[in-house]
């Protein structure tokens, strides 16, 4: 049996506006989890919060006992981009969480650790054995892989000193585009978009004509309909070798789900049927092999 | 510039040869290359053959190892790159860093390229995989416009190869699970996008026809409407009440009018994707960007492509309707 696994907070993947931000952060810092990591790794676009401002912010929580990441744009396509993501990895206070390889070449050259966020493709030992050579600390793992590939790269690779973190909560990130999926709904060029994913606090909902919802757009990211939520499964994660789990913040339930799974890792067996009972559809099938649309354990 | 032509058969190897192909590219007969489709691809022995016939004609052949393996699937992976050194190709085209590892380690002499499926979209990426690797080429993501390859090509020491016509994905290469978040199974994984065992195709009363994946509701098309495969970001969904291409509307990539500010750009190689399609359809294909590949080399400023190259290419295109896609983009 592992050690409890710790609860991270991953970077949030939708544009809130800077109030409804520091609201969310400063229930994050008063609740449960270990681990925060904050930036802007979706659309370089949005900038309610600038860079120095997620420091400021990581400075917060940092004194309210979290351990802090910055996030890195996922897809960097343009020179101002990557002086964004110079200034985040070259930040000298926190840990950088690389999720494009452009990024963990800058954190090696300065010969600093990092984090690989789920983006960046770890599918096999020699991945993650080459990575860990180049100063990789932590690796998040991909999102379409499950049990038996973490299990079996980590017995592979066998090095006991990274740490390994799996999503567990939240809408899964399933697809990157230089288009822009909300400015096309709205009909805007990208260019002109007006920052209408701001209106759009938890993504816009895809249906199939049939009723059934199947996928989330959130401007050049597209994410699943459902929630992911392998919190009923955490001792199967911890026991795997997943030490970090992984909340990717929705605008509502994220810090109740973070409340309930520390209730429970803490012995509470009762904690996580009142989440159960909340309306949203959820999925788990990537982490048991399946599709990733599947549901396959029961709520509760 | 090199012209690289698809070929998933040994006739369409000889068919890109023969249309004037520089360069062909292939792939093995299973899931290590991002086209694996049923009857597709080479074994062992039609490979040789297809080098040798290239080589006769002083023609190079590259390989796609350019999936993403899981520790079962390790040894197969690196079986595939043992293969191509064997076999003699001329170059080897991997996404995973772990097989670039491997190839590099292995075949220090076998050329490597840097599959799209790696998504490699900026200067400091390339010098990454240059670094670790020693990659001699990188094919681009088609999410960017032509400045941003203009600008790669000007920073980035290794060759830049770029597609310039067939279907179009509109997501960054590798970074896309949709396929997989319905079926199981994905390019990265198992290079396959909507596989076609997860397919059905269901006849409607009124005589119309509905494309499902895995049971998902991908389109519905009305009696005489033409019906397209149901690849995932191509169907038709609702958003808040909307009914539309809600990601994608079904066209393909075609930058024959490019070709002179490529050159400029200073591209190494123009990838024609299809290793799917016919030998018919890649000696069509091959033979047009050949001949426009020369009109322009022989007087950039006066190149025009032709209306019978157009338009046969807009008839072979998916959809029948072509887009620069995000070449053209004047924005970021």
């Amino acid at each position: 049996m592992n050690l409890a696994p710790r609860l991270s907070v991953g970077p949030c993947q939708y544009f809130w506006p800077r109030q409804q931000v520091e609201r969310f952060y400063a229930a994050v810092a008063d609740g449960p989890a270990d681990i925060v990591y904050l930036g802007e790794t979706v659309c370089a676009k949005r900038r309610e919060l600038r860079p120095e401002d997620w420091i400021g912010l990581g400075r917060d929580l940092a004194r309210a006992g979290k351990e802090v990441v910055l996030s890195t744009l996922t897809v960097i396509e343009a020179r101002s981009e990557m002086g964004v993501v110079r200034r985040l990895c070259t930040n000298g206070e926190f840990l950088v969480e690389a999720n494009d390889v452009a990024a963990i070449k800058i954190l090696h050259d300065a010969g600093l650790p990092f984090v690989t966020g789920s983006s960046v493709n770890i599918y096999n030992a020699a991945t993650l054995s080459r990575y860990h050579r180049l100063g990789l600390r932590r690796w998040v793992l991909p999102i379409e892989l499950g049990r038996e590939a973490l299990v079996s790269i980590l017995a592979e690779a066998a090095l006991p000193a990274v740490e390994n973190e799996v999503f567990a909560h939240g809408h899964l990130p399933l697809a990157w585009s230089a288009r822009c999926f909300t400015a096309r709904y709205h009909d805007l060029p990208k260019d002109q978009c007006g920052l209408r994913c701001i209106d759009h606090p938890a993504g816009l909902p895809v249906h199939t004509r049939e009723g059934e919802r199947f996928l989330t757009l959130n401007g050049v990211q597209t994410q699943s309909g459902c929630v992911c939520d392998l919190l009923p499964a955490w001792r199967d994660l911890a026991d795997a070798g997943a030490g970090i789990l992984r909340f990717s913040p929705l605008p509502e339930g994220t810090i109740e789900a973070l409340q309930a799974l520390r209730r429970a890792i803490d012995g509470d067996a009762n904690a996580l049927t009142a989440l159960a009972e909340r309306p949203a559809e959820t999925c788990d099938g990537y982490w048991f092999g399946q599709p990733g649309m599947v549901r396959r354990l029961s709520t509760i | 510039m090199e012209l690289v032509c698809p070929a998933g058969s040994l006739p369409a190897l000889r068919a890109a040869v023969n249309a004037g192909a520089d360069t062909v590219y292939t792939g093995l007969r299973d899931a290590t290359n991002a086209r694996h489709f049923a009857g597709l691809n080479f074994t062992s022995q039609s490979l040789a053959q297809g080098i040798e016939y290239a080589h006769a004609r002083g023609r190079r052949v590259l390989m796609a190892v350019n999936t993403y393996p899981q520790p079962k699937g390790w040894r197969q992976w690196t079986a595939a790159v043992d293969q191509a050194a064997a076999l003699g190709v001329d170059g080897v085209i991997i996404a995973d860093t772990g097989v670039l590892g491997y190839a590099a380690d292995r075949y220090p002499e076998l050329p490597r390229h840097l599959s799209v499926q790696a998504s490699a979209t900026s200067a400091e990426a390339l010098a990454f995989y240059r670094e670790q690797f020693g990659i001699r080429r990188a094919v681009l993501p088609r999410v960017l416009s032509l400045a941003q390859i203009a600008a790669a090509a000007r920073d980035s020491e290794v060759e830049i190869e770029v597609f310039g016509f067939g279907s179009l994905c509109i997501m960054a290469e590798g970074r896309c699970l949709l396929s997989s978040y319905a079926t199981g199974e994905s390019p990265n994984t198992v290079g396959a996008c909507s596989p076609a065992a997860h397919v059905r195709w269901q006849d409607l009363p009124d005589g119309g026809l509905e494309t499902r994946l895995n049971g998902v509701l991908i389109d519905r098309f009305q009696a005489g409407e033409h019906a397209g495969y149901p690849t995932l970001c191509k169907g038709r969904f609702e958003v808040e009440g909307r009914i539309g291409h809600i990601l994608e509307e079904p066209t393909s990539l075609n930058t024959l009018e490019l070709i002179p500010e490529l050159l400029q750009a200073g591209i190494a190689a123009i990838k024609l994707e299809g290793r799917q399609r016919s030998p018919a359809y890649v000696s069509q294909v091959t033979a047009i960007w050949r001949a426009a590949i020369d009109a322009a080399r022989a007087n950039q400023r006066t190149y025009r492509p032709q209306d019978d190259w157009q338009r046969t290419l807009a008839g072979l295109s998916e959809g029948s309707q072509t887009t620069l896609g995000a070449y053209h983009r004047p924005w970021q």
